[in-house]
Protein backbone atom coordinates (compact mmCIF):
# COMPACT_ATOMS: atom_id res chain seq x y z
CA UNK A 1 0.00 0.00 0.00
CA UNK A 2 1.24 3.74 -0.39
CA UNK A 3 1.68 5.84 2.24
CA UNK A 4 2.97 8.58 3.92
CA UNK A 5 3.94 9.37 7.39
CA UNK A 6 3.52 12.21 9.47
CA UNK A 7 6.86 13.27 11.52
CA UNK A 8 5.88 16.16 12.97
CA UNK A 9 2.45 18.34 12.71
CA UNK A 10 3.17 21.80 13.59
CA UNK A 11 0.11 23.35 15.66
CA UNK A 12 -2.14 21.52 13.49
CA UNK A 13 -2.68 19.19 11.19
CA UNK A 14 -6.10 17.59 9.59
CA UNK A 15 -7.61 15.55 7.09
CA UNK A 16 -9.68 17.52 4.80
CA UNK A 17 -11.73 17.38 1.25
CA UNK A 18 -14.74 18.82 0.55
CA UNK A 19 -16.27 18.29 3.15
CA UNK A 20 -20.19 16.20 3.89
CA UNK A 21 -22.74 18.76 3.40
CA UNK A 22 -26.28 17.42 3.48
CA UNK A 23 -26.50 16.06 6.79
CA UNK A 24 -27.19 19.10 8.91
CA UNK A 25 -30.91 17.73 9.47
CA UNK A 26 -28.90 14.83 11.52
CA UNK A 27 -27.32 17.26 13.64
CA UNK A 28 -23.90 16.89 11.26
CA UNK A 29 -21.55 20.11 10.67
CA UNK A 30 -20.46 20.11 6.64
CA UNK A 31 -17.02 20.42 7.83
CA UNK A 32 -14.28 20.73 5.28
CA UNK A 33 -11.36 22.26 3.68
CA UNK A 34 -11.68 26.13 5.06
CA UNK A 35 -9.94 27.40 2.20
CA UNK A 36 -11.35 25.78 -0.27
CA UNK A 37 -9.82 26.91 -3.67
CA UNK A 38 -6.60 26.04 -2.24
CA UNK A 39 -7.54 22.49 -1.57
CA UNK A 40 -8.85 21.96 -4.97
CA UNK A 41 -5.73 23.80 -6.45
CA UNK A 42 -3.47 21.57 -4.16
CA UNK A 43 -5.64 18.61 -5.85
CA UNK A 44 -5.94 19.42 -9.24
CA UNK A 45 -1.67 20.41 -9.21
CA UNK A 46 -1.59 16.35 -8.24
CA UNK A 47 -3.72 15.41 -11.08
CA UNK A 48 -6.33 14.41 -8.34
CA UNK A 49 -9.91 14.91 -8.30
CA UNK A 50 -10.59 18.82 -6.86
CA UNK A 51 -12.81 16.39 -3.91
CA UNK A 52 -9.75 14.53 -3.12
CA UNK A 53 -8.49 14.71 0.43
CA UNK A 54 -5.53 16.62 1.75
CA UNK A 55 -3.55 17.83 4.73
CA UNK A 56 -4.80 21.32 6.26
CA UNK A 57 -1.62 22.08 7.78
CA UNK A 58 -2.33 25.31 10.69
CA UNK A 59 0.95 27.77 10.62
CA UNK A 60 3.78 25.28 9.06
CA UNK A 61 5.48 22.75 11.09
CA UNK A 62 4.64 19.92 8.70
CA UNK A 63 7.27 17.32 8.10
CA UNK A 64 6.00 14.21 5.81
CA UNK A 65 8.21 11.32 4.64
CA UNK A 66 7.05 9.84 1.67
CA UNK A 67 6.96 6.13 1.59
CA UNK A 68 6.69 5.42 -2.31
CA UNK A 69 7.20 7.45 -5.23
CA UNK A 70 4.65 10.11 -5.22
CA UNK A 71 4.23 13.59 -6.04
CA UNK A 72 2.67 16.51 -3.75
CA UNK A 73 1.85 20.02 -4.18
CA UNK A 74 1.69 22.65 -1.21
CA UNK A 75 -0.68 26.12 -1.40
CA UNK A 76 -2.50 28.48 0.77
CA UNK A 77 0.10 31.86 1.68
CA UNK A 78 3.78 31.86 0.39
CA UNK A 79 5.27 29.10 2.55
CA UNK A 80 9.06 27.76 2.68
CA UNK A 81 8.87 24.32 1.33
CA UNK A 82 11.71 21.90 1.53
CA UNK A 83 12.65 18.22 0.53
CA UNK A 84 15.47 16.81 2.39
CA UNK A 85 16.37 20.52 3.18
CA UNK A 86 17.26 21.66 0.16
CA UNK A 87 14.36 24.50 -1.04
CA UNK A 88 10.93 24.00 -3.45
CA UNK A 89 8.49 25.68 -5.10
CA UNK A 90 5.13 25.73 -3.16
CA UNK A 91 2.20 25.68 -5.97
CA UNK A 92 3.62 23.30 -8.26
CA UNK A 93 3.91 19.82 -8.28
CA UNK A 94 7.05 18.16 -6.59
CA UNK A 95 7.84 14.61 -6.93
CA UNK A 96 8.80 12.75 -3.91
CA UNK A 97 11.05 9.71 -4.14
CA UNK A 98 10.81 6.82 -1.14
CA UNK A 99 12.40 8.11 1.81
CA UNK A 100 12.25 11.66 1.00
CA UNK A 101 11.16 14.02 3.73
CA UNK A 102 8.50 17.05 2.72
CA UNK A 103 8.35 20.08 5.51
CA UNK A 104 6.63 23.33 5.64
CA UNK A 105 8.19 26.32 7.10
CA UNK A 106 5.50 28.65 9.28
CA UNK A 107 3.86 30.99 6.27
CA UNK A 108 5.09 34.96 6.51
CA UNK A 109 1.06 35.59 6.18
CA UNK A 110 -2.14 33.81 6.39
CA UNK A 111 -2.88 30.83 8.46
CA UNK A 112 -3.48 27.28 6.61
CA UNK A 113 -1.58 25.04 4.03
CA UNK A 114 -2.56 22.88 1.70
CA UNK A 115 -0.94 19.61 0.81
CA UNK A 116 -2.02 17.16 -1.35
CA UNK A 117 -0.55 13.66 -2.41
CA UNK A 118 -1.53 12.08 -5.74
CA UNK A 119 -4.27 9.49 -5.04
CA UNK A 120 -5.28 11.56 -2.25
CA UNK A 121 -5.19 10.40 2.19
CA UNK A 122 -7.39 7.56 1.61
CA UNK A 123 -8.33 7.33 5.45
CA UNK A 124 -12.23 5.69 5.56
CA UNK A 125 -14.49 8.21 4.92
CA UNK A 126 -17.58 9.10 6.98
CA UNK A 127 -21.06 10.22 5.90
CA UNK A 128 -19.31 10.62 2.54
CA UNK A 129 -16.39 12.61 3.41
CA UNK A 130 -12.88 12.22 4.85
CA UNK A 131 -12.51 15.15 6.79
CA UNK A 132 -11.91 16.19 10.33
CA UNK A 133 -14.45 17.85 11.85
CA UNK A 134 -13.61 19.37 15.46
CA UNK A 135 -17.03 20.53 16.73
CA UNK A 136 -18.66 17.09 16.77
CA UNK A 137 -16.15 14.41 16.30
CA UNK A 138 -16.94 13.18 12.92
CA UNK A 139 -13.70 11.59 10.84
CA UNK A 140 -10.31 10.88 11.29
CA UNK A 141 -8.65 12.39 14.96
CA UNK A 142 -6.02 15.44 14.53
CA UNK A 143 -3.14 14.01 13.15
CA UNK A 144 0.18 13.42 15.63
CA UNK A 145 3.49 12.33 14.23
CA UNK A 146 4.03 8.98 13.53
CA UNK A 147 0.46 8.32 12.06
CA UNK A 148 0.65 6.91 8.63
CA UNK A 149 -1.77 7.67 6.04
CA UNK A 150 -3.03 5.20 2.99
CA UNK A 151 -2.80 7.15 -0.34
CA UNK A 152 -5.67 5.82 -2.74
CA UNK A 153 -4.66 4.98 -6.54
CA UNK A 154 -3.57 7.90 -8.79
CA UNK A 155 -5.89 8.63 -11.27
CA UNK A 156 -4.51 11.55 -13.37
CA UNK A 157 -1.34 13.17 -14.21
CA UNK A 158 0.77 15.98 -12.00
CA UNK A 159 0.89 19.03 -14.05
CA UNK A 160 1.62 22.32 -13.65
CA UNK A 161 0.12 24.10 -16.18
CA UNK A 162 -2.75 25.73 -14.15
CA UNK A 163 -0.46 27.24 -10.97
CA UNK A 164 -0.80 30.40 -9.73
CA UNK A 165 1.46 31.91 -7.39
CA UNK A 166 0.22 32.28 -3.74
CA UNK A 167 -1.65 35.73 -2.97
CA UNK A 168 -0.47 38.19 -0.29
CA UNK A 169 -3.36 37.81 2.71
CA UNK A 170 -4.14 41.52 3.76
CA UNK A 171 -4.03 42.77 7.28
CA UNK A 172 -7.25 44.37 6.18
CA UNK A 173 -10.07 42.28 4.97
CA UNK A 174 -13.64 43.53 3.97
CA UNK A 175 -16.13 41.15 2.54
CA UNK A 176 -19.36 41.97 1.31
CA UNK A 177 -22.24 40.30 3.42
CA UNK A 178 -26.19 39.58 1.95
CA UNK A 179 -28.44 41.08 4.51
CA UNK A 180 -30.52 38.27 5.96
CA UNK A 181 -32.14 36.07 7.95
CA UNK A 182 -32.53 38.26 10.97
CA UNK A 183 -31.15 41.08 9.75
CA UNK A 184 -35.01 43.17 11.31
CA UNK A 185 -33.51 42.24 14.59
CA UNK A 186 -30.77 44.92 14.41
CA UNK A 187 -31.08 48.91 14.34
CA UNK A 188 -30.60 49.85 10.68
CA UNK A 189 -28.49 46.89 10.02
CA UNK A 190 -26.70 47.79 6.79
CA UNK A 191 -25.77 51.01 8.34
CA UNK A 192 -24.28 49.74 11.74
CA UNK A 193 -22.33 47.05 9.83
CA UNK A 194 -20.82 49.29 7.34
CA UNK A 195 -19.78 51.64 9.99
CA UNK A 196 -17.98 49.40 11.97
CA UNK A 197 -14.48 47.70 11.66
CA UNK A 198 -13.51 44.48 13.94
CA UNK A 199 -10.64 42.39 14.68
CA UNK A 200 -9.89 38.73 14.57
CA UNK A 201 -10.19 36.94 17.58
CA UNK A 202 -7.52 34.44 18.52
CA UNK A 203 -10.24 32.53 19.59
CA UNK A 204 -11.32 31.84 16.62
CA UNK A 205 -11.14 28.35 15.22
CA UNK A 206 -12.63 26.01 12.42
CA UNK A 207 -15.80 26.44 14.07
CA UNK A 208 -15.76 29.86 13.90
CA UNK A 209 -13.98 33.28 13.42
CA UNK A 210 -14.81 35.63 17.02
CA UNK A 211 -14.48 39.14 15.72
CA UNK A 212 -13.92 41.47 18.58
CA UNK A 213 -15.09 45.31 18.01
CA UNK A 214 -18.11 47.80 18.32
CA UNK A 215 -21.73 45.52 19.65
CA UNK A 216 -24.30 45.26 17.44
CA UNK A 217 -27.11 46.71 18.40
CA UNK A 218 -30.81 45.31 18.34
CA UNK A 219 -33.84 47.13 17.31
CA UNK A 220 -35.93 48.26 19.97
CA UNK A 221 -38.91 45.72 19.79
CA UNK A 222 -36.27 43.07 19.43
CA UNK A 223 -34.24 43.97 22.64
CA UNK A 224 -35.15 40.86 24.50
CA UNK A 225 -36.79 38.79 22.11
CA UNK A 226 -35.46 34.98 22.07
CA UNK A 227 -35.33 33.18 18.77
CA UNK A 228 -36.19 29.51 19.16
CA UNK A 229 -32.88 27.92 17.87
CA UNK A 230 -32.91 27.53 13.97
CA UNK A 231 -30.72 26.39 10.85
CA UNK A 232 -27.43 28.15 10.23
CA UNK A 233 -25.33 28.37 7.23
CA UNK A 234 -21.81 28.47 6.29
CA UNK A 235 -20.57 32.39 6.65
CA UNK A 236 -23.41 33.11 9.22
CA UNK A 237 -22.73 36.49 10.46
CA UNK A 238 -23.98 35.19 13.89
CA UNK A 239 -24.91 38.18 16.76
CA UNK A 240 -24.62 36.76 20.24
CA UNK A 241 -26.29 38.62 23.28
CA UNK A 242 -22.44 40.65 23.74
CA UNK A 243 -23.50 42.35 19.93
CA UNK A 244 -19.58 40.67 18.96
CA UNK A 245 -20.70 39.26 15.63
CA UNK A 246 -19.33 35.54 15.51
CA UNK A 247 -18.95 34.02 11.55
CA UNK A 248 -19.48 30.58 10.92
CA UNK A 249 -17.03 28.33 9.20
CA UNK A 250 -16.99 24.88 8.51
CA UNK A 251 -17.17 22.63 11.53
CA UNK A 252 -20.54 25.06 12.91
CA UNK A 253 -22.81 23.62 15.11
CA UNK A 254 -26.28 23.21 12.47
CA UNK A 255 -28.68 25.23 14.80
CA UNK A 256 -28.31 27.99 16.60
CA UNK A 257 -30.03 30.28 19.09
CA UNK A 258 -28.86 33.73 18.21
CA UNK A 259 -30.02 35.98 15.27
CA UNK A 260 -28.36 35.71 12.37
CA UNK A 261 -27.57 39.51 10.97
CA UNK A 262 -25.90 37.81 7.19
CA UNK A 263 -24.26 35.83 5.83
CA UNK A 264 -20.98 36.29 3.82
CA UNK A 265 -20.36 34.17 -0.06
CA UNK A 266 -18.25 31.68 0.18
CA UNK A 267 -15.71 32.99 -1.86
CA UNK A 268 -15.06 35.44 1.16
CA UNK A 269 -14.72 32.30 3.35
CA UNK A 270 -11.30 31.60 1.34
CA UNK A 271 -9.81 34.88 2.41
CA UNK A 272 -11.44 34.50 6.28
CA UNK A 273 -9.49 31.07 6.31
CA UNK A 274 -6.54 32.98 6.35
CA UNK A 275 -6.95 35.50 8.78
CA UNK A 276 -4.93 35.37 11.10
CA UNK A 277 -5.80 36.78 14.54
CA UNK A 278 -5.68 40.85 14.71
CA UNK A 279 -6.46 40.80 10.94
CA UNK A 280 -9.27 43.78 10.35
CA UNK A 281 -12.48 42.76 9.27
CA UNK A 282 -15.06 45.16 7.24
CA UNK A 283 -18.54 44.22 6.19
CA UNK A 284 -19.84 45.74 2.30
CA UNK A 285 -24.07 45.19 3.12
CA UNK A 286 -25.59 44.18 0.35
CA UNK A 287 -29.52 44.70 0.65
CA UNK B 1 -45.29 31.62 5.94
CA UNK B 2 -42.06 33.86 5.02
CA UNK B 3 -39.05 33.33 3.64
CA UNK B 4 -36.06 34.91 4.93
CA UNK B 5 -32.86 35.13 2.91
CA UNK B 6 -30.07 33.38 3.92
CA UNK B 7 -27.34 33.92 1.72
CA UNK B 8 -27.04 33.39 -1.99
CA UNK B 9 -28.64 30.00 -2.80
CA UNK B 10 -30.40 29.44 0.63
CA UNK B 11 -33.88 30.49 2.42
CA UNK B 12 -35.39 30.23 5.76
CA UNK B 13 -38.73 29.41 5.48
CA UNK B 14 -40.74 30.89 9.00
CA UNK B 15 -43.83 29.35 10.06
CA UNK B 16 -46.15 29.87 12.88
CA UNK B 17 -45.90 25.71 14.65
CA UNK B 18 -44.32 22.45 14.52
CA UNK B 19 -46.78 21.35 12.61
CA UNK B 20 -46.63 23.60 9.85
CA UNK B 21 -42.18 23.05 10.15
CA UNK B 22 -43.09 19.25 8.97
CA UNK B 23 -45.76 20.21 6.36
CA UNK B 24 -43.33 22.78 5.10
CA UNK B 25 -40.54 19.84 5.72
CA UNK B 26 -42.75 17.57 3.61
CA UNK B 27 -43.61 19.27 1.12
CA UNK B 28 -39.82 20.28 0.00
CA UNK B 29 -39.10 16.59 0.58
CA UNK B 30 -41.62 15.26 -1.72
CA UNK B 31 -40.95 17.70 -4.42
CA UNK B 32 -37.42 16.75 -3.87
CA UNK B 33 -38.40 13.07 -4.17
CA UNK B 34 -40.15 13.68 -7.28
CA UNK B 35 -37.49 15.44 -9.06
CA UNK B 36 -39.41 18.83 -8.85
CA UNK B 37 -36.26 20.48 -6.93
CA UNK B 38 -33.44 19.64 -8.39
CA UNK B 39 -29.98 20.74 -6.80
CA UNK B 40 -31.24 20.55 -3.18
CA UNK B 41 -28.47 20.20 -0.76
CA UNK B 42 -29.66 20.71 2.66
CA UNK B 43 -33.51 20.44 4.08
CA UNK B 44 -33.25 21.61 7.82
CA UNK B 45 -36.61 21.60 10.03
CA UNK B 46 -35.90 23.45 13.08
CA UNK B 47 -38.55 24.61 15.99
CA UNK B 48 -40.23 27.56 13.94
CA UNK B 49 -38.17 27.33 10.94
CA UNK B 50 -37.15 25.15 7.63
CA UNK B 51 -33.35 25.90 5.89
CA UNK B 52 -33.50 25.05 2.42
CA UNK B 53 -30.42 25.12 1.17
CA UNK B 54 -29.64 24.56 -3.14
CA UNK B 55 -27.13 23.95 -5.16
CA UNK B 56 -27.65 27.34 -7.01
CA UNK B 57 -29.27 30.80 -6.77
CA UNK B 58 -31.40 29.62 -9.83
CA UNK B 59 -33.82 26.39 -8.34
CA UNK B 60 -34.44 29.09 -5.36
CA UNK B 61 -37.68 30.34 -8.13
CA UNK B 62 -38.85 26.53 -8.08
CA UNK B 63 -38.57 26.65 -4.42
CA UNK B 64 -41.03 29.41 -4.13
CA UNK B 65 -43.85 27.67 -6.48
CA UNK B 66 -42.86 24.19 -4.33
CA UNK B 67 -43.90 26.66 -0.95
CA UNK B 68 -46.69 28.89 -2.73
CA UNK B 69 -48.22 25.30 -3.31
CA UNK B 70 -47.92 23.75 0.14
CA UNK B 71 -50.92 23.27 2.34
CA UNK B 72 -49.47 23.86 5.81
CA UNK B 73 -52.89 22.71 7.71
CA UNK B 74 -52.87 19.45 6.11
CA UNK B 75 -49.82 18.08 6.11
CA UNK B 76 -48.65 15.53 3.22
CA UNK B 77 -48.04 12.86 5.45
CA UNK B 78 -45.42 10.49 3.29
CA UNK B 79 -44.16 7.01 4.47
CA UNK B 80 -42.97 7.26 8.41
CA UNK B 81 -40.51 5.43 9.48
CA UNK B 82 -41.12 3.52 13.34
CA UNK B 83 -38.73 3.12 15.65
CA UNK B 84 -39.05 1.28 18.84
CA UNK B 85 -36.43 2.36 21.25
CA UNK B 86 -36.16 0.00 24.48
CA UNK B 87 -35.50 1.76 27.72
CA UNK B 88 -34.76 0.53 30.85
CA UNK B 89 -36.62 3.54 33.57
CA UNK B 90 -34.08 4.13 36.37
CA UNK B 91 -32.77 7.39 35.62
CA UNK B 92 -31.85 10.13 38.35
CA UNK B 93 -34.59 12.75 37.73
CA UNK B 94 -37.58 9.83 37.47
CA UNK B 95 -38.98 10.77 41.01
CA UNK B 96 -38.36 14.46 40.48
CA UNK B 97 -40.14 13.86 36.66
CA UNK B 98 -43.30 11.75 38.78
CA UNK B 99 -43.58 14.09 41.84
CA UNK B 100 -43.77 17.28 38.80
CA UNK B 101 -46.67 15.62 36.82
CA UNK B 102 -48.12 14.47 40.13
CA UNK B 103 -48.15 10.92 39.20
CA UNK B 104 -46.76 7.74 40.71
CA UNK B 105 -43.57 6.54 39.19
CA UNK B 106 -45.18 3.05 37.22
CA UNK B 107 -47.99 6.11 35.45
CA UNK B 108 -44.95 8.55 34.57
CA UNK B 109 -42.89 5.06 32.93
CA UNK B 110 -46.52 4.45 31.47
CA UNK B 111 -47.40 7.60 29.95
CA UNK B 112 -44.13 8.40 28.95
CA UNK B 113 -43.86 4.82 26.95
CA UNK B 114 -47.53 4.48 26.30
CA UNK B 115 -47.13 7.57 23.98
CA UNK B 116 -46.11 7.79 20.34
CA UNK B 117 -43.83 10.28 19.33
CA UNK B 118 -42.56 12.15 15.89
CA UNK B 119 -39.03 13.61 15.67
CA UNK B 120 -39.68 17.53 14.97
CA UNK B 121 -36.01 17.93 14.73
CA UNK B 122 -32.41 17.56 15.63
CA UNK B 123 -29.42 19.38 16.80
CA UNK B 124 -27.26 20.25 19.70
CA UNK B 125 -25.30 16.88 18.65
CA UNK B 126 -25.55 14.80 15.72
CA UNK B 127 -28.00 12.05 16.03
CA UNK B 128 -29.95 14.44 18.71
CA UNK B 129 -33.50 14.34 17.81
CA UNK B 130 -36.17 16.28 19.13
CA UNK B 131 -39.03 14.75 19.88
CA UNK B 132 -42.70 15.77 20.03
CA UNK B 133 -45.77 14.35 21.13
CA UNK B 134 -45.20 14.48 24.53
CA UNK B 135 -48.19 14.41 27.32
CA UNK B 136 -49.39 17.42 29.37
CA UNK B 137 -48.10 16.06 32.77
CA UNK B 138 -44.66 15.33 31.27
CA UNK B 139 -43.71 18.91 30.05
CA UNK B 140 -41.53 20.00 32.52
CA UNK B 141 -38.96 22.48 33.09
CA UNK B 142 -35.10 21.94 32.66
CA UNK B 143 -33.24 21.11 35.38
CA UNK B 144 -31.82 24.45 37.72
CA UNK B 145 -28.18 22.70 37.55
CA UNK B 146 -27.10 21.06 34.28
CA UNK B 147 -25.28 18.01 34.73
CA UNK B 148 -21.74 18.17 33.22
CA UNK B 149 -22.14 14.94 32.09
CA UNK B 150 -24.74 13.18 30.64
CA UNK B 151 -23.94 9.47 30.14
CA UNK B 152 -24.89 8.47 26.66
CA UNK B 153 -28.49 7.15 25.47
CA UNK B 154 -30.33 8.67 28.28
CA UNK B 155 -33.81 8.96 27.67
CA UNK B 156 -34.85 12.32 29.46
CA UNK B 157 -37.21 14.84 28.57
CA UNK B 158 -37.32 18.65 28.47
CA UNK B 159 -40.05 21.85 28.07
CA UNK B 160 -42.57 20.22 24.91
CA UNK B 161 -39.55 17.63 24.09
CA UNK B 162 -38.15 14.50 25.02
CA UNK B 163 -35.13 13.16 23.10
CA UNK B 164 -32.04 10.69 24.16
CA UNK B 165 -28.51 11.75 23.65
CA UNK B 166 -26.15 10.10 21.70
CA UNK B 167 -23.46 10.17 23.01
CA UNK B 168 -22.16 11.84 26.65
CA UNK B 169 -22.55 15.42 27.02
CA UNK B 170 -23.32 17.77 29.41
CA UNK B 171 -27.23 18.37 29.74
CA UNK B 172 -30.19 20.35 31.75
CA UNK B 173 -32.56 17.50 30.62
CA UNK B 174 -34.96 15.66 33.23
CA UNK B 175 -33.70 11.77 33.15
CA UNK B 176 -36.19 9.64 32.99
CA UNK B 177 -33.82 6.10 31.81
CA UNK B 178 -31.20 4.53 29.42
CA UNK B 179 -31.35 2.99 26.36
CA UNK B 180 -28.74 0.48 24.95
CA UNK B 181 -29.29 1.24 20.95
CA UNK B 182 -26.44 3.46 19.27
CA UNK B 183 -28.37 6.68 18.40
CA UNK B 184 -25.62 7.75 16.10
CA UNK B 185 -22.87 6.19 14.32
CA UNK B 186 -21.01 7.50 11.40
CA UNK B 187 -19.91 4.07 9.89
CA UNK B 188 -23.36 2.73 10.26
CA UNK B 189 -25.90 3.44 7.09
CA UNK B 190 -27.67 4.95 7.67
CA UNK B 191 -25.83 6.38 10.53
CA UNK B 192 -28.21 8.66 12.92
CA UNK B 193 -31.16 6.05 14.45
CA UNK B 194 -33.30 9.41 14.46
CA UNK B 195 -34.51 11.68 11.26
CA UNK B 196 -37.06 14.08 11.14
CA UNK B 197 -40.41 12.61 10.60
CA UNK B 198 -39.85 9.20 12.11
CA UNK B 199 -42.21 8.06 14.63
CA UNK B 200 -40.98 6.90 17.57
CA UNK B 201 -42.03 4.40 20.76
CA UNK B 202 -39.94 3.59 24.04
CA UNK B 203 -40.41 0.59 25.43
CA UNK B 204 -40.36 -0.45 29.04
CA UNK B 205 -37.47 -3.00 29.20
CA UNK B 206 -35.51 -4.83 32.14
Amino acid sequence: MRTVTVLATGPQALVQDLGRPGNAHLGVPPSGALDVPALRLANRLVGNPESAAGIEALLGGLRLRADCSCVVAVTGPAVRVTVNGRGRDSHTPVHLADGDVLALGAPADGLRAYVSVDGGLDVPAELGSRSTDLLSGIGPAPMSAGDTLPLGDPTGQARGADQLGSRPVPDEIAVPVLLGPRDDWFDRAAEQLAAGTWLVSPESNRIGLRLTGPALLRAAEFDSAELPSEPVVTGAVQVPASGRPLIFLADHPTTGGYPVIGVLPAAALALLAQARPGTTVGFRPIG
Amino acid sequence: MRLRRCGTDAVLVEVDSLDQVDAVRAAVSSAAERGDLPGLVELVPAARTVLVALESESALARLRDILATADLHRPARREQREVRIPVRYDGPDLELAAETAGLSVADLVELHSGTEYTVAFTGFAPGFGYLVGLPKPLVQARLDHPRTAVPAGSVAIAGEFTGVYPRSSPGGWRLLGRTDLTLFDPHREPPALLVPGDRVRFEVVG
